[in-house]
């Protein structure tokens, strides 16, 4: 097992290596100037311009540019945003648990209601209940979230009342952050109304940004425990007497999970993705919302950090997905 | 603990809860829903209005301010000043009894004076300041885009409630300039102690004014709380605290305005205008932006080197369809480089008709009787004075099909579109101009001067002697009455020569609730809460 958690983690290097290569890259080659974004219609004083411009070290090559980059990332150093002037870590450091709260919760949603109804769809193959799972599940992958989103707020928020609109918690609560996460700092702060609020706001944003996953997690659940129903020994197991219900739950579901966890780990990234949308609809100050800021102001060191961070952040999930995908499967980690 | 003893604690804690309860209840609180983070709150270091909204507006004070409302000068933290008659002195006498405000590292020992106004000064003029660099990036935006180092000569502190301004040559618009968020006054006691402890950037982090509002807290793209600044010396605010929620979705600050989870918002959606004007919760107010919408024709290339053809693209463009399709109502026609609400603004300057028979023989006489291929940039973004480039360029480029000119519609993304347009590549152009300061010379030297040609905003490259003698004689003429004149006759010139195709000046929304009294709007896009109450 170690040695397969070690050629595992190994592959890590890599990658990492990669996704800086590919996020300098990138960030370098769409149009844009980080210099000139700091400026609007009256544009900037020459001086000043050449001023930043080295100052910020954009006028030495390249490859220059990113072989510095490199080793300050590997010193722990992200630099400091352009447009802020604060560094970079501390600002991912301040909005991640936002967005970590939101996706989690997303994901709790997703494995909740995905996987039971998953198995039930596949349970109840061909009948009512299965076309029903699966057509709001295709339904509810194919909304664009933006859309999804306003839909919610406006029925929800706008027309019952029942949510908030926005926001992380009502305004009028003012506590400081201990943890980050809202849930938990509202309730240290004692105030049982501020856990209701808090609460109250990641209602909406939670059903907006779990849709995807877990219609994804509901079809995967579906087509696994299909086939695994199938297998001569879910049969076996029948016919020696064992109750369906553990037949399903134990040896059918223990199978079908594998390929579902997998799916799992991949939807990490497509949260963090669909947290862009979500976190600004929302007004939900994450690491989302604040990309999407900077690469609009071309902010290269939020960029490059905040897609740094995020994606190793992806990796670190992958590589946990994978070790338990040995740890459910032996097979696996014999043949790997 | 004894029982009787855990009880007297929970009976005190919920005496203790209710009390705030009830404090809580009694302030009066109002929450702003504010369209994007500020950068941060020193309004020094950055040139966004929604930065400026956030810092300069509440926090700070200037010498001189705008009344609101409108673009006239009046008194702030200056009672009064005395300029010169060769123009090239400004001596201003400061108020006295004017408090800053104090926070959990730094309660002010003395009153505003004029040390506090050569340290906010050449903190961005001299570059030897100890204050001048204190963290990397940090540049003073609108000091230098402006070239006010070349304005300038000197500043001295004649006593503690005096100070003079030496300029290099005399600047009509100066008195304007000090009236813009860069020139908020800071306080240089805050800053002595904040170096002295060793933190000299905890000054820009937790900012302290002698604006209405003083800072409370930040919470990074969602929240800034303000309280009232109780010793203000304009009064203290009506209300208690003043929250501004960030929400960057137009659409999700309409639904948290008709929720009541805000009290005011800004920059609605030109097409939620109508909706909210029936909303019986909600009052819409307006005011004419100080902003013109433009297209500038690069003189520089065929075929806009003609005064014909320029001419001719005047006429052959319908306005009022424009006004319709992309303003949807929310502006009006523009016929001069500045809005009507300007002083100096010439109304008897005649616009273009709308004449597609008349531009097409303008379009013969100049030599194009085959028509012309041409470029039209677009904005890529939507902009105050500008709702939807493309949709505009769109309306512009069937107008000018009519008359045989066929245009190709480019665009770049923003900070591309600037960069590019600033070399003179461009044909024809769209952009645009929101005003600082409500001084005209603030949109003539700018956008039509000479000096804007090289790699300023002059995107028309249009240098012509007889208006910029105009515009630089109404700079150093000190008599508002006298620059007006010379401002008359440069609008002249601009129509006549039509290096533009001026198209709109925006109207500007504000939506607030019934309960908000006494919110008036800005000619800039700031917003004021210091005279506002509740209900």
């Amino acid at each position: 097992m170690l040695g397969f958690i070690l050629r595992r983690a190994g592959l890590v290097i890599p990658t990492f290596l990669g996704i800086t290569v590919l996020v300098f890259a990138l960030i370098h080659m769409i149009p844009g100037d980080a210099v000139e974004a700091l400026s609007g219609e009256r544009g900037m004083d020459p001086a000043r311009y050449a001023r930043l411009v080295h100052e910020f070290g954009l006028d030495r090559p390249l490859y220059v540019q990113y072989l510095d980059y490199l080793g300050q990332v590997l010193r722990g150093n992200l630099g400091a945003s352009i447009s802020t002037h604060e560094p970079v870590l501390s600002e991912f450091l301040t909005l991640f648990p936002a967005t970590l709260e939101l996706s989690f919760c997303a994901m709790l949603l997703a494995l909740l209601v995905g996987l039971p109804a998953g198995i039930l769809a596949a349970v109840k193959r061909n009948t009512f209940l299965d076309y029903t799972v699966m057509g709001v599940s295709l339904t509810g992958f194919s909304m664009p979230i933006f859309w999804w989103a306003l839909l919610l707020i406006l029925l929800f928020s706008v027309t019952l009342g029942w949510t908030p609109v926005s926001g992380r918690i009502d305004i009028l609560y003012d506590f400081p952050p201990v943890t980050g996460f809202m849930l938990i700092d509202s309730l240290l702060s004692g105030d049982a109304g501020a856990f209701k609020s808090a609460l109250s706001h990641l209602i909406l944003p939670t059903i907006a940004l779990g849709t995807i996953p877990l219609a994804v997690v509901a079809r995967m659940t579906r087509s696994a425990m299909l086939e695994v129903l199938r297998e001569d020994y879910v049969r076996t197991a029948r016919a020696k007497g064992i109750s369906r219900l553990r037949v399903i739950t134990i040896h059918a579901l223990r199978n079908a999970l594998i390929p579902v966890v997998t799916v799992i780990g991949l939807q990490v990234g497509t949260l963090l993705a669909g947290a862009i949308l979500t976190e600004t609809i929302f007004s939900w100050p994450g690491i989302g919302k604040w990309l999407v800021y900077a690469i609009q102001r071309r902010d290269y060191p939020v960029v490059q950090g905040g897609i740094l961070l995020s994606a190793s952040i992806i990796i670190l999930v992958n590589l946990s997905v994978d070790i338990l995908y040995g740890v459910i499967n032996p097979r696996i980690r014999r043949s790997t | 603990m004894t029982k009787s003893g855990r009880k007297i604690l929970i009976a005190g804690f919920i005496t203790l809860l209710s009390t705030y309860a009830v404090v809580a209840e009694a302030a009066k609180t109002l929450v702003f829903c504010s369209e994007g983070s500020p950068e941060g709150f020193n309004p020094q270091f950055f040139s966004l209005g929604t930065t400026m909204d956030a810092s300069s507006v509440p926090i700070y004070n200037r010498l001189v301010q705008f009344k609101i409302g409108t673009s006239e000068i009046v008194p702030a933290l200056a009672e009064s000043w005395q300029e010169s008659a060769d123009g090239l002195t400004y001596t201003f006498k400061l108020r006295k009894g004017v408090k800053f405000q104090s926070n959990a590292v730094f309660k002010p020992t003395r009153d505003f004076n004029a040390d506090d106004v050569l340290f906010s000064w050449n903190r961005m003029a001299d570059p030897n300041n100890p204050y001048h660099k204190v963290t990397a990036g940090q540049t003073f935006a609108y000091f230098e885009d402006m070239g006010m180092d070349k304005i300038v000569s000197k500043l001295e502190k004649i006593d503690d409630y005096t100070v003079r301004f030496t300029l290099h040559h005399p600047e009509a618009p100066f008195l304007a300039n000090l009236g813009m968020d860069f020139a908020s006054i800071l306080s240089a006691e805050y800053a002595d102690k904040m170096r002295a402890a060793g933190t000299p950037d905890v000054i820009d982090r937790e900012p302290i004014g002698t604006g209405p509002f003083q800072f409370v807290s930040y919470q990074k793209d969602a929240v800034i709380r303000y309280k009232a600044f109780d010793q203000h010396w304009d009064g203290r605010p009506k209300i208690d605290n003043l929250i501004y929620a960030i929400t960057p979705d137009a659409s999700v600050r309409y639904a948290k305005l008709k929720t009541g989870e805000c009290q005011v918002m800004a920059f609605p959606k030109p097409a939620d205008i109508a909706l909210m004007k029936s909303d019986p919760a909600i009052t819409m107010l307006s005011q004419e932006g100080l902003n013109v919408g433009y297209i500038a024709f690069n003189v520089e290339k065929k075929p806009f080197d003609s005064k014909l053809v320029r001419q001719a693209l005047n006429m052959a463009v319908d306005k009022q369809a424009i006004l319709k399709s992309v303003y949807q109502g929310a502006g009006q026609a523009a016929k001069n480089p500045i809005p009507p609400t300007m002083w100096s603004y010439n109304d008897k300057v005649k616009d273009y008709p709308y004449d597609v028979a008349k531009a097409k023989a303008l379009m013969v006489k100049a030599g194009y009787p085959n028509g012309v291929d041409i470029d039209l940039w677009y904005l890529p973004v939507t902009r105050p004075y500008n709702p939807d480039g493309k949709r505009m360029a769109e309306l512009i480029q069937a107008d000018w099909a009519k008359i045989g000119v066929k245009a190709r519609l480019i665009t770049y993304e923003w900070g591309e579109y600037r960069k590019r347009s600033k070399t003179g590549e461009q044909q024809a152009i769209m952009y645009g101009w929101s005003g600082d300061n409500g001084d005209p010379d603030n949109f003539f030297v700018p956008l039509l001067g000479c000096d804007a040609v090289k790699g300023g905003g002059n995107f028309a490259r249009w240098c012509n002697k007889d208006f910029e003698d105009l515009i630089q004689k109404a700079k150093t003429t000190p008599k508002q009455a006298e620059r007006a004149k010379y401002y008359e006759k440069a609008q002249v010139i601009v129509k006549e020569e039509a290096p533009w195709l001026t198209i709109a000046h925006s109207l500007r929304y504000t939506p607030v609730r019934k309960e908000v009294i006494g919110f008036k709007m800005d000619v800039t896009a700031h917003h004021y809460f210091n005279k506002v109450d509740l209900k």
